[in-house]
């Protein structure tokens, strides 16, 4: 207790002392100033009321990333990011948004319709602002959907014994479970990002399957009251008992409003013995315009631990926005015949730059993985797949297979291929297999001579090419990512 | 009706026909046959918009508009189809899906309804059975590890399930056994009527017997040097292009 009002001491002596804004006064003024130091992160913690450990965990990760220095081994490209012109908080539900759907850039809206989004959702995506008079009936209507959906959902989960909460709720409710595992997977000094993010991380997910418990539904942040304006720095924690199975869908096929450039989040997923968990990702965060200006950096650690015999953990992500991508959903496989999947799709258009891949470390005995990256490049864009498969001397009859496949639309693009592969297990198999294709002038054309347009041939070829990872989702899931492939690949021929 | 004058075209500035002139009326089958690299593919690649070829001179009107200033997928919606010599490899893509999207554009195009799953399922299975093919067919990844003959079929299913007013065939006789060969046969005299017509590419008089042409035209070197009845296919069969070709010179 005595701690608490010490920072608080410490906040209200920072914000009196010298800094030009304030946070406590008006609405559009509730957030940190710009910049990164320990006075921050003592305000982000006092913010999110939470325990000492807490802010001791998250001082002594800005401790790390002080002494780390921005990774530049990824085949990306950007200019320097300044770290200390940055908001590290900001009071979400207060951001001015656009008053009304007559503000918001007409593509965006262009985008939502093609993808199909119910009017009242676009509303929501394109980050209009619920409270404003103009607008009241369209979003509050929406608001108001979502909550009574999300509280019937809350009902059933309490039920079956699942946790599902915002992790600043989970860190004050729960802190026991979250002490045990957090930074467990992602410690705080893993990577300059997961420092990052371990320092000044304010929102993301918690959930708790205990022993034995079938989820009963797929969990979805969507459907997470407060989930609406997810942070910059997201932190999503999942534990999964002996037994259970849990399967989590990230994000949305809409593309997401977003003023904050840098993204830097970190996902841990824990399996026990006979657990699986399946983690579904679409991201289409906003890539920037045509001439490769703006859009989001997104720099994510995730990382799965099958800690016990037999679990399982299972990857697929459909990546098409962002103007940077730095991603590398991996499975540490320490238990006997566990299994780890990656299914991933990466598109990338225009100026956008995508490393992304996986790693999966053998530990365990008879340990599995399978891993199917397909990359579609198109427009000035570069696609790099980066894998690593290591088999360590316990992983006694381990097997992986890789299967890397490239698809070029146009040829101002670039498709590349990394994988490294480490074996100290002689028994161990590894098996890697890559292709490099081109969409043919003579497969369109046959497709256009059925009568499909040039774009509807494309998105056709596409999704035939993604379908070994489309069909790993989930159903709802696939049909949006199947629409998202081809909107994200418009105008990359011809 | 099919209309081509003083057609010239070129790949890579060769020129490949030199002034082709040929009319199909509507509800007719012609025959078109001819040495190899006489240019019969490429007619048929050109009047169904293939960009490779750059059209030099001459008209091609079809029902009275003009083919050449439309785009391919177009031209299949005003009911062009060809019958792929090579037919491509689409991996991942559904034979069904790539149907049922490619039928549905062309219905789009016509202001028609679009057919569902379920309806379009009846009507794909009711064709593969007249046409005596298996039903795995339309599950398959279009044309992805079909054998030649097999890859024949699928194009001339197509043509069933698309029910084009112009079909052109590109010797999608070559290399059938005389079982598939009648189902290439089948398969355009199932769709003769007054609406249809017909541009039969072939080598050989085997499939004429099955698909008696209203006419029968010779190619060589890039123009119509000959055209006739179902009886000149008999003709050149005995005699060869030789002949002709040097009557031409």
């Amino acid at each position: 207790m005595a701690a608490v009002t010490e920072t608080l001491d410490t906040v209200q002596s920072v914000t009196q002392s010298g800094y030009k804004w304030g946070f406590e006064t008006t609405i559009e003024m509730d957030f940190a100033p710009k910049g990164l130091n320990e006075d921050i992160i003592r305000l982000i913690s006092t913010r999110k009321e939470e325990p000492e450990w807490m802010l001791e965990w998250r001082l002594k990760a800005y401790a790390a990333w002080l002494k780390m220095e921005e990774p530049h081994w990824a085949r990306v490209d950007h200019p320097p990011i300044d770290y200390q012109d940055l908001h590290y908080y900001a009071a979400p539900k207060k951001k001015a948004g656009p008053k009304s759907l007559d503000e918001v850039d007409p593509e965006l809206l262009k985008m939502y319709e093609k993808l199909g989004i119910p009017l009242k959702e676009r509303a929501i995506l394109a980050g209009v602002d619920p409270d404003t008079v103009e607008n009241t009936q369209v979003a509050v209507d929406a608001v108001f959907d979502s909550v009574s959906v999300a509280t019937t959902f809350q009902a059933t989960l309490r039920k079956a014994g699942v946790i599902f909460c915002p992790i600043s709720e989970a860190v004050r409710d729960h802190p026991e479970l979250v002490k045990q595992y957090l930074g467990t997977v992602v410690p705080t000094g893993d990577n300059f990002f997961a420092a990052l993010n371990s320092a000044v991380f304010t929102d993301g997910s918690f959930v708790y399957i205990p022993k034995g418990v079938r989820c009963p539904m797929e969990l979805s942040t969507y459907f997470r009251i407060n989930a609406r304006n997810t942070g910059q720095f997201e932190r999503t924690l999942i534990i999964a008992e002996a037994g259970s199975h849990v399967s989590y869908l990230e994000g949305c096929t809409a593309p997401q409003r977003d003023e904050n450039q840098l993204h830097a989040a970190v996902v841990e997923l824990v399996a026990m013995d006979d657990a699986q968990i399946k983690y579904s990702t679409v991201q289409n965060w906003y890539p920037g315009d045509a001439n490769g200006k703006g859009g989001i950096y997104n720099f994510v650690t995730k990382r799965g631990a099958c800690r016990g015999a037999r679990s399982k953990i299972s990857w697929t992500q459909v990546e098409t926005g962002s103007a940077i991508t730095w991603k590398y959903p991996s499975c540490v496989l320490h238990g006997e015949d566990s299994v780890g999947e990656f299914y991933s799709v990466a598109v990338t258009n225009n100026h956008q730059q995508a490393d992304t891949g996986t790693k999966m470390i053998h530990i365990g005995k008879g340990s599995r993985s399978t891993i199917i990256s397909k990359g579609i490049s198109a427009g000035h864009s570069n696609n790099t797949y980066r894998g690593l498969v290591r088999m360590l001397p316990s992983a006694t009859n381990a097997r992986n297979f890789t299967q890397c496949d490239s698809l070029l639309i146009g040829d101002q693009c670039g498709a590349h291929t990394v994988p490294y592969i480490e074996s100290r297990n002689l028994t161990a198999k590894v098996e890697h297999e890559a292709t490099t294709s081109k969409i043919a002038d003579d497969q369109l054309f046959y497709c256009r001579q059925r009568g499909l347009s040039e774009e509807d041939a494309v998105g056709l070829i596409v999704n035939g090419f993604c379908k070994d990872v489309l069909k790993e989702l989930p159903m709802e899931f696939a049909v949006e990512a199947q629409k998202l492939l081809a909107v994200s690949l418009e105008g990359s021929v011809g | 009706m099919l209309d081509i004058r003083g057609l010239a075209a070129s790949i890579n500035d060769k020129p490949i026909l030199k002034g082709i002139d040929l009319v199909v009326p509507q509800g007719e089958v012609h025959a078109l046959m001819g040495p190899n690299g006489s240019g019969k593919s490429t007619l048929g690649y050109v009047l169904s918009g293939r960009e490779d070829y750059e059209v030099t001179a001459g008209t091609v009107t079809f029902n009275g508009v003009d083919l050449l200033t439309m785009e391919p997928e177009q031209r299949a919606a005003a009911g062009v189809f060809l019958a792929f010599q090579a037919p491509v490899e689409l991996p991942g893509v559904n034979n069904a899906n790539f149907l049922r999207t490619a039928l549905n554009a062309i219905r789009r195009a016509h202001g028609e309804p679009e057919l569902d799953a379920v309806q379009f399922l009846k009507l794909a299975r009711a064709e593969t059975k007249r046409l005596a093919m298996p039903d795995d067919m339309l599950k398959r990844n279009v044309n992805v590890g079909f054998s030649g003959g097999e890859k024949k079929r699928n194009e001339v299913l197509q043509m069933a399930i698309l029910r084009p007013k112009l079909a052109i065939l590109d010797e999608t006789d070559s290399g059938l056994d005389i079982d598939a060969l009648k189902i290439v046969a089948d398969g355009v005299n199932a769709l003769r009527g007054p609406e249809f017509s017909a541009l039969v590419i072939t080598h050989h008089q085997r499939l004429l017997d099955h698909l008696v042409p209203n006419r029968v035209h010779v190619l060589a070197h890039g123009r119509i040097v000959r055209s006739g009845g179902p009886e000149l296919a008999k003709e050149l069969e005995k005699s060869g292009y030789a002949g002709l070709i040097a009557e031409a010179a």
